[in-house]
């Protein structure tokens, strides 16, 4: 309604659409700050309001409160990033919601500017944060399903020292060299496709890919127990690919083309 | 040479040869009355500049011969003309302006462009008065006896555009009753009421003079604290009536129907579809006042009529579409054509669309770009078409307007030039640029090209999505068999559809059972044995009284509904599904309600006069009370059809027994429309209404006086300024109208949404009131909100046309932008299947264990599930992890090019 009734507002904002707040990813929020913005904002429907039946705009507020969380926590001004709710009806909250924004983020400052931080180690520090959206979601799956009607509730659904926890806690899988069988099931089950495989080739975890879902540790059978969950520590380098050869002794290799 | 625009109401001034308006259907340049050819025979000038010959003057008026078999009638109405009314100083005073003049001033297509202004020196009034009533509720000559309905709520509307274009605007609205009866008003009265520098005064009012310098006007009033007072405004708005249609008188003549004292269309009590002529059927306003739900109900139930007349001939006289086939262009490199619209003015006044066409031609796969006056019209979409043909373009983005209203026209282009209807997307630069950046010339110039920027990022990376074809189950299930239940059925069976009618009493009629006449005098036990004598008897409806829904399952066209009736369990395949599960009426707790056998609900007592319960009809003394249970914190809705039923009973006991003292106790009397006629009975037959306020609600006690029981009532009596004590022998409480407790589960049986008052929740307020979001799901009567009987059949017919537009196809197609499910990265965690309420999802086991599986016929594009997923593996067609991004990423301004999108987080 803002464009109809021309109401006018500030005309640094540019506007992707999608058919409801639930679907604006975390990964987006901090895909766009990568890029160098200097505020996101998300609008949504009122609560109780949704079109749908799936409440989405309850998901998207539980996603702006942990993004919030993560900017704090890798430096990054968390009143860059708004969630409003609104109707179509209301234009001039929809302009008074980005002008508020707009002028917020200019007393701010720029992008890393604002906050004194360098700007390429806060994307890189993005980077990284963009890489543990899945383990998040993971993670946090019951939170982010939350449904707070009370504003008052909301700061409180990820506190500080819980989002400093997960992100210290973040775990990293590897696979033992000496216990893989390189029986090929965590690699045909792995979902972000990072684990190098091959017949007889010790199986190995690409850390850049792999989301850390913890589907191999499951999957990994269990007389081989060959996948390891490492908590706090860096995991090992991979071994050299001229070590990979599984040497077996006679005829036992039958034993992985059960699985 | 110009002439003053009838459209802008005469405030600005448009040419004879112009367009009706810039939204109008067709949308093609006419000549009107006011040319200088047609009126003196003289210029002819642009007959000579047409380049086309599109200009022919020696056109005449053509009689044309139509045969029919039916004949709706939806002529509107005329708005009320303050100048009959001298009191007013409309057409004298220069501020003093109806609000049908407002109501253009508000628009960004009126004589200012949006800009609230004075006529009188172009200045932005800073204080404005609203009247409300004027030429309603009025019995004096000129004037309507009738309230016009809908003047509470849209100037409400105006009052909060006002603050949206203004926020230092002072409002004041002088009002009589607040009549906020529609579904969800009470709040948007409350959020206008609460609005800073905004005033509702309850005084009638008399516009007293204006300052002949500053031209400001003065209004005379009087509140309870001050007396009268005068005060001076910078514009006075006349929130005027609706009318009878202009031509009503002579549309009767012609078409051998009545008219009611009124002017307004004579309709049957039980159906006011029908006039007075088997065929002729009457939507909106021509039935009486209404507000736009409630006229668009009428248009789809005269739809539904004209088919019971028509269903044998339905399809005779259409023919399909067809598009030529659609080529594949997976194997190309992208070639997107940019087209780029001026929207006459619109955009084309602040944004330079030469410069945006320019800088579009050099984005990385754009092959051919073009500007074009208006691109929704029917030439500038031929040429998308051609361009199409000729240079190969696989993908198209328009620059113009909203995707919410032509969209489907260029996807349409699309198709028409072989390509993919998705293959296309639109860069809004007008609402989202030059309409609010008006300005900013060069800023929305560079704005309008970012804008496009990103559309083509995001058209370079989108697919070929195919809509599929369900087929459709020709038999219909309507949940509630009340009125509006019953009504349904009818009309989709005399239609030849097959219809299940469950109802979950043992017998069939819901409130209406406890219903005997109304208002206007319709005897309602015996419309109801009728209609369910109607609707045993119909061969194609099936009743199950006494039914339980133990399962509803399935989509459009294919529902699956368990039902057990009577011990019975029957599975019933249905295409279409319409909600009609009425209402309750409030269990009071107040007013000694329950523990004192005289005081009783209106239905109650209803009852007893029906029965001509002694102590009612005999009673000394009866008291009623409005608002129990409506309008309060709790339910923070008014319950639209109490204050009519209460004074339906009062003129009812005064028939009875005329000597019967009875007081109406009241926040606001509503009477809308018709009905306050029967207000003005009532006030005439000696009912006295005392108002309260709601933070001083009337008080109750049982006392014994020399010997007689009574019922102390005691209420401040407002012009009084006092309290007054009444003893009655009965009260009668005007209990809110509820909605039933099974509604929540109904509502997740049929994916039906549900209101903040567990309503219905209709898919749109205004223009589909009788839709739900969920496709194949309709709603009718009190399930959607309180109404009244011919209200409430309104939409049971409302309905039963949508349940045939459905049913009379054979297939439905669902849209293509649903989700998509890539077994090889879901790791089988299931919360997408926890996030689709939709029952869209679910897992299955696979040799690679639990795995996603999407059913996307139940898919409503929501995008939740995209979200939730940890590692990408369900996508969203259409609103992509990568389309989103790569729109994401385009914002980055000269560091953009479109390249392989980097996988993150979300897995793309």
């Amino acid at each position: 309604m803002a464009g109809v009734s021309r109401l006018q507002y500030s005309n640094e904002i540019r506007l992707i659409r999608v058919m409801c707040s639930g679907r604006v990813d975390l990964a987006f929020i901090l895909r766009a700050f990568h890029n160098g913005m200097d505020g996101v904002l998300i609008g949504g429907c009122y609560l109780d309001e949704c079109k749908y039946t799936t409440h989405g705009n309850y998901h998207a507020l539980n996603m702006v409160l942990l993004g919030k969380r993560i900017m704090e926590h890798i430096g990054l001004n968390p009143e860059r990033l708004r969630i409003e709710f609104m109707s179509s009806s209301e234009g001039g909250r929809f302009a008074d919601t980005v002008n508020d924004l707009v002028n917020k983020v200019r007393t701010i400052g720029p992008f890393g500017k604002g906050e004194g931080i360098d700007e390429n180690e806060l994307r890189a520090k993005l980077d990284e944060m963009m890489k543990l959206v899945p383990y998040m979601k993971i993670a946090k799956r019951d939170k982010l399903s939350s449904r707070l009607k009370d504003p008052k509730e909301w700061s409180k659904l990820f506190t500080r020292d819980e989002v400093e926890t997960l992100l210290r806690e973040v775990p990293s899988y590897y696979i033992d060299p000496e216990k893989c069988q390189a029986c090929m099931t965590c690699a045909r089950r792995c979902p972000a496709d990072a684990i190098l495989s091959g017949k007889n080739l010790i199986h190995i975890i690409d850390q850049e890919k792999c989301i850390k879902c913890g589907t191999c540790l499951e999957v990994c059978p269990p007389r081989f127990s060959a996948v390891l969950k490492l908590m706090g520590e860096a995991p090992p380098p991979p071994i050299p690919e001229e070590k990979r050869k599984i040497v077996r002794k006679g005829r036992e290799e039958g034993s992985s083309k059960q699985n | 040479m110009k002439i003053p625009d009838p459209f802008n109401q005469e405030i600005s001034k448009n040419k004879a040869i112009h367009i009706h308006f810039s939204q109008a259907i067709p949308l093609i340049t006419y000549i009107d009355e006011s040319c200088l050819y047609l009126k003196e025979k003289k210029c002819r000038i642009c007959e000579a500049v047409c380049e086309k010959k599109a200009i022919d003057f020696t056109q005449t008026p053509e009689k044309v011969k139509v045969n029919v078999g039916a004949i709706i009638l939806a002529p509107g109405f005329e708005p009320f003309d303050p100048k009959v009314r001298d009191e007013y100083g409309y057409g004298k005073f220069e501020n003093v302006i109806t609000s049908m003049d407002y109501e253009r001033l508000l628009s960004s297509t009126g004589p200012y462009e949006g800009e609230i202004r004075r006529t009188s020196d172009l200045k932005h009034p800073k204080k404005i008065a609203w009247i409300q009533c004027v030429g309603s509720r009025q019995v004096l000559p000129g004037g309507n006896s009738y309230c016009s309905t809908v003047c509470c709520t849209y100037t409400q509307k105006q009052v909060i555009l006002t603050k949206d274009h203004d926020l230092e605007a002072e409002c004041t609205v002088f009002h009589n009753d607040i009549r906020s009866f529609g579904k969800d008003f009470e709040r948007f009265y409350e959020r206008t009421e609460r609005l800073p520098g905004v005033r509702f005064i309850r005084s009638y009012v008399s516009v007293v003079r204006e300052d002949p310098k500053s031209k400001n006007v003065t209004i005379r009033y009087s509140t309870p604290e001050d007396g009268v007072k005068e005060e001076e405004f910078d514009m006075v708005v006349l929130s005027i009536g609706l009318n009878p249609p202009s031509d009503g008188k002579d549309l009767a003549r012609k078409f051998g129907i009545e008219l009611d004292p009124h002017g307004f269309c004579k309709t049957n009590p039980s159906n006011p579809i029908e006039t007075a002529r088997p065929g002729i059927f009457v939507s909106g306003v021509f039935q009486g006042p209404m507000d736009i739900p409630e006229s668009v109900f009428t248009a789809s139930g005269a739809g539904s009529q004209c088919g019971q007349l028509l269903d044998y001939r339905r399809d005779k006289l259409t023919t399909e579409r067809v598009y030529p086939a659609e080529k594949d262009v997976s194997q190309e490199e992208p070639k997107v054509g940019v087209f780029v619209c001026y929207c006459g003015a619109n955009i084309g006044r602040v944004v330079d669309v030469p410069s945006v066409v320019e800088y579009a031609s050099k984005l990385p796969h754009v092959v051919h770009v073009d500007k074009q006056l208006f691109s929704c019209s029917t030439d500038s979409a031929k040429q998308i078409t051609e361009a199409i043909k000729e240079k190969g373009l696989n993908r198209v983005v328009v620059a113009a307007c909203t995707p919410k209203t032509h969209e489907p026209t260029f996807r349409d282009s699309l198709r028409e030039g072989g390509l993919n209807q998705y293959f296309f997307d639109m860069a809004n630069i007008r609402e989202h640029c030059s309409w609010v950046h008006s300005r900013e010339k060069e800023e929305a110039t560079e704005k309008a090209k970012e804008i496009t920027r990103l559309s083509v990022a995001r058209a370079l990376r989108l697919e070929p999505l195919q809509e599929f074809e369900l087929s459709v189950n020709k038999a219909a299930l309507v949940v509630g068999g009340g009125l509006a239940g019953m009504n349904c059925a009818l009309s989709i069976a005399n239609q030849g559809h097959e219809v299940h009618l469950i109802e979950r009493e043992k017998e069939l009629g819901g409130m209406a059972r406890r219903i005997y006449y109304t208002l206007e005098g319709l005897d309602v036990q015996a419309y109801l044995q009728d209609l369910m004598y109607k609707v045993f008897r119909h061969p194609l409806i099936r009743v199950y009284p006494d039914a339980t829904i133990l399962e509803a399952k399935g989509y459009v066209g294919n529902f699956v509904t368990k039902v057990k009736s009577e011990g019975v369990i029957t599975e019933i395949k249905h295409g279409a599904t319409v909600i009609a599960v009425g209402a309750d009426e409030y269990k009071p707790t107040e007013y000694l309600y329950g523990k004192d056998d005289r005081v009783m609900t209106n239905l109650e007592l209803e009852e007893r006069i029906a029965r001509r319960d002694e102590k009612v009809v005999t009673a000394e003394t009866l008291v009623m009370i409005q608002c129990v249970g409506s309008r309060n914190e709790e339910r923070n809705y008014c319950s639209r059809i109490c204050c009519s039923e209460s004074i339906k009973n009062a003129l009812k006991l005064k028939e009875i027994n005329p000597k019967m003292d009875i007081y109406i106790l009241f926040r606001d009397i509503r009477t809308y429309g018709f009905k306050e006629d029967y207000y003005r009975e009532a006030a005439d037959k000696d009912v006295k209404f005392i108002r309260y306020e709601p933070g001083d609600k009337p008080q109750v006690e049982a006392v014994e006086e020399s010997g007689r029981q009574i019922l102390r009532v005691t209420v401040t009596d407002p012009i009084l300024g006092k309290r007054v004590e009444i003893d009655a022998d009965m009260l009668a409480l005007a209990a809110a109208t509820v909605s039933p407790s099974g509604n929540k589960q109904i509502s997740q049986l049929f994916k039906a949404s549900l209101g903040p008052d567990d309503f219905f929740k209709e898919a749109h307020v205004k223009l589909r009131p009788v839709d739900f979001v969920e496709d194949g799901v309709y709603l009718c009567g009190m399930a959607h909100y309180p109404k009244h009987i011919p209200e409430a059949v309104n939409q049971a017919y409302g309905a039963a046309g949508r349940v045939l537009t459905l049913l009379s196809h054979d297939t439905v197609v669902a849209s293509g932008s649903v989700c998509i499910v890539d077994e090889k990265k879901c790791m089988g965690c299931g919360a997408c299947v926890e996030a689709c309420t939709y029952g869209a999802l679910e897992l299955y086991e696979t040799r690679q264990g639990e795995k996603a599986k999407i059913n996307p016929v139940l898919c409503k594009g929501d995008g939740l599930c995209n979200t939730k997923c940890p590692t990408g593996a369900i996508q969203l067609k259409h609103f992509t992890d990568e389309q989103l991004i790569a729109q994401i990423d385009a914002t980055v301004g000269d560091r953009w090019e479109p390249k392989e999108v980097k996988k993150i987080g979300c897995g793309t």
